[in-house]
């Protein structure tokens, strides 16, 4: 009896050990990240990672000071990550899945981040960098903080009937329909996005609009998402032809949103989400002047 | 169907294809202005803006592209007694490609069709001159080949500045596949200057082309000057090109199936071709655009997909009942 005794505490405090031990490595936290996601790099570098990052695709370029480098996002090298000798290599959907398997078959740490479905994704993909990078509360505070300030902007938002907004991701008139990130935020703000019918004719979360498909929808606002790469502005919309009939030209709710900020699904969401209600507010102002 | 003479019936279908074409590409789009509407004249002022400053530039646009990648498609293939020759053939896309990608890249040094322009009409240069110096500057083989040379060259230029600048593949991809979707009456005026002098030229020297086709040595035994006909010739179909592509990107197809069409159904002379495929040409580009623009409604489907999608089916059928009447 009393040996049995014994031999269960032994092992009891065997068990107990071997879950110290394990719950003390699930802790360590990496030192050498590799972030070829821009927004991961966002995040990291908010929830206080950022001193564990030694180095960042040539895409990540916030916060100031990122550790740049010419690490590609869309076709990275599997030798060249290596190289850095990471203990966490984060990964956007653009990369390949082969890049992927790679890393992991010589033995790197890999965690892939597709783009997310919405704004409770985005905020569990803050969450789960924190959990893998040693910063969990940071994360868990970063996640209801930015939570918070979007869904303040939300309800701040004005009300009314219905707005038709058309979002713009490059001069060539590409769009983004609902069943996007981006096209999700929209829709919490109420708004009827006019790349939907295209969106679901083409079979494709980002369309090609003409110029005739946007002039004839008559977009209520306009967010410009190409004003960095291809110089777009309220003032060069206004120049298209045919785009003065358009309800968001003649009511000035157009507005240029920094490229980066409208891809992006890290800590700067509040400021894209400011950024289409101040859209709104122009192309309600108009309604109500008129 | 008498040899060499372009006969009335002929110029007449093709006067009601490219009418019938520019009517339909008028009428159809995603704004869906009522056809009542339309001729009764009420239209809503964003209807008319839709109708006069989108649609119409559009349709012309795309008429006055396909009539010059055509008539330009057909010039290349007389001048280089080749029926696979097409506008592109001396490495005016290539050229044309990289020019727009390093518009794209380096945004602001260029405006983009300028950009485009330059390199088209840069890399046919090139290849001219490139296959001068190798060649005896009679033949065409080695002009062939500078082309390929240097359609290949430029081409590896613009793919390794696009490897490397992976944000951009979108908007250059878009200009790749060609495009009127955004155009306007400011491309039309770019386009159309070039256009006419491309076309009044290949219409022009259309006897001496037939002339050509009995080789370069009979050709200067009859007295034409072979090689200041071809260099002529050459300049004014690539300026009519890299005018086209610099407002609509790369539009393949038309320049080589347009020109075969018309030889099979209506005649081999170029007296017959040139005129012909520059109305079958621009009649096909609008029609191609109203595919592009309604198969998907309201997306746009890239035009130079459609016009191989349509055209390689398209030319085979002609190809098989053309074999059979003669048979």
């Amino acid at each position: 009896m009393g040996s049995r005794c014994a031999a269960a505490a032994v092992i009891a405090t065997l068990l107990l050990l071997a879950g110290c031990g394990a719950s003390d490595q699930g802790e360590e936290r990496p030192t050498r990240i590799v972030s070829l996601s821009p927004s991961a790099t966002e995040t990291l570098f908010a929830i206080g990672a950022g001193e564990q990052v030694i180095a960042v695709d040539e895409e990540s370029d916030h916060p100031a000071g990122v550790p740049r480098t010419n690490l590609s996002s869309y076709q990275p090298n599997v030798e060249a990550i290596a190289g850095y000798e990471p203990d966490l290599v984060l990964l956007p959907a653009s990369v390949p899945r082969d890049v992927a398997a790679g890393l992991r078959r010589v033995g790197l740490t890999v965690i892939s981040q597709p783009a997310p479905a919405n704004l409770d994704d985005a905020y569990a993909q803050m969450r789960q960098l924190g959990r893998a990078t040693g910063h969990p509360e940071a994360a868990e505070r970063l996640a209801r903080r930015t939570r918070a300030r979007v869904e303040r902007l939300i309800a701040a938002a004005p009300a009314g009937a219905r707005l038709d907004f058309f979002h713009e991701l490059d001069p060539d008139l590409y769009s983004t329909g609902t069943k996007t990130f981006i096209g999700r935020i929209y829709q919490r703000l109420g708004l009827r996005n006019v790349a939907d019918p295209a969106a679901r004719r083409a079979g494709t979360p980002y369309p090609q609009l003409s110029s005739e498909a946007v002039v004839a929808a008559d977009p209520d606002l306009i967010v410009l998402a190409d004003s960095e790469c291809c110089g777009q502005s309220p003032a060069t919309v206004g120049r298209r032809p045919g785009w003065q009939q358009v309800a968001a030209v003649k009511a000035g709710a157009v507005v240029a949103v920094d490229d980066d900020i409208a891809s992006r699904w890290g800590p700067r969401i509040p400021v894209f989400v400011a950024r289409a209600v101040e859209a709104m507010q122009l192309a309600r102002g108009a309604e109500a002047g008129s | 169907m008498t040899a060499g003479t372009l006969s009335w019936r002929w110029l007449a279908a093709g006067v009601g294809a490219m009418v019938a074409a520019l009517l339909t590409g008028l009428a159809v789009g995603p704004a869906g202005i009522p056809p009542g509407a339309l001729i009764e004249g009420r239209l809503s002022p964003l209807q008319e803006a839709v109708l006069w400053e989108l649609r119409a530039p559009r349709v012309l646009l795309g008429a006055l592209v396909g009539a010059t990648l055509a008539s330009a498609g057909a010039s290349y293939q007389a001048v280089f007694r080749n029926p696979l020759a097409d506008p592109y053939l001396l490495g005016a896309a290539a050229g044309a490609g990289l020019g727009a990608t390093l518009a794209i890249v380096y945004g602001g040094f260029l405006p983009l069709p300028l950009a485009a322009f330059a390199g088209a009409t840069g890399a046919v240069t090139g290849a001219y001159l490139l296959g001068r110096s190798v060649g005896d500057g009679r033949g065409t083989a080695t002009l062939i080949l500078a082309g390929v040379a240097m359609a290949a060259f430029l081409t590896a230029l613009q793919t390794l500045l696009l490897q490397q600048n992976t944000e951009n593949v979108r908007a250059i991809y878009s200009w790749l596949l060609g495009r009127l979707s955004t155009s306007g009456w400011h491309e039309v005026g770019l386009v159309a200057p070039y256009a006419v002098v491309s076309i009044a030229v290949a219409l022009a020297y259309r006897r001496l082309l037939d002339v050509l086709r009995v080789g370069d040595q009979e050709a200067d035994a009859l007295g034409i000057r072979v090689g200041r006909l071809r260099l002529l010739v050459i300049g004014a179909a690539t300026l009519g090109t890299a005018a086209a592509v610099a407002a609509s990107g790369l539009i393949g197809f038309v320049g080589i199936i347009i020109p075969h069409a018309v030889r099979l159904l209506a005649g081999s002379s170029f007296r017959v071709v040139l005129p012909l495929s520059m109305l079958f040409g621009a009649a096909f580009l609008v029609l191609a655009d109203v595919v592009a623009r309604t198969l998907l409604s309201p997306a746009e489907l890239p035009i130079g997909v459609v016009t191989a999608c349509i055209g390689a089916p398209f030319f085979v059928l002609i190809l098989r009942t053309s074999r059979e009447a003669a048979a």
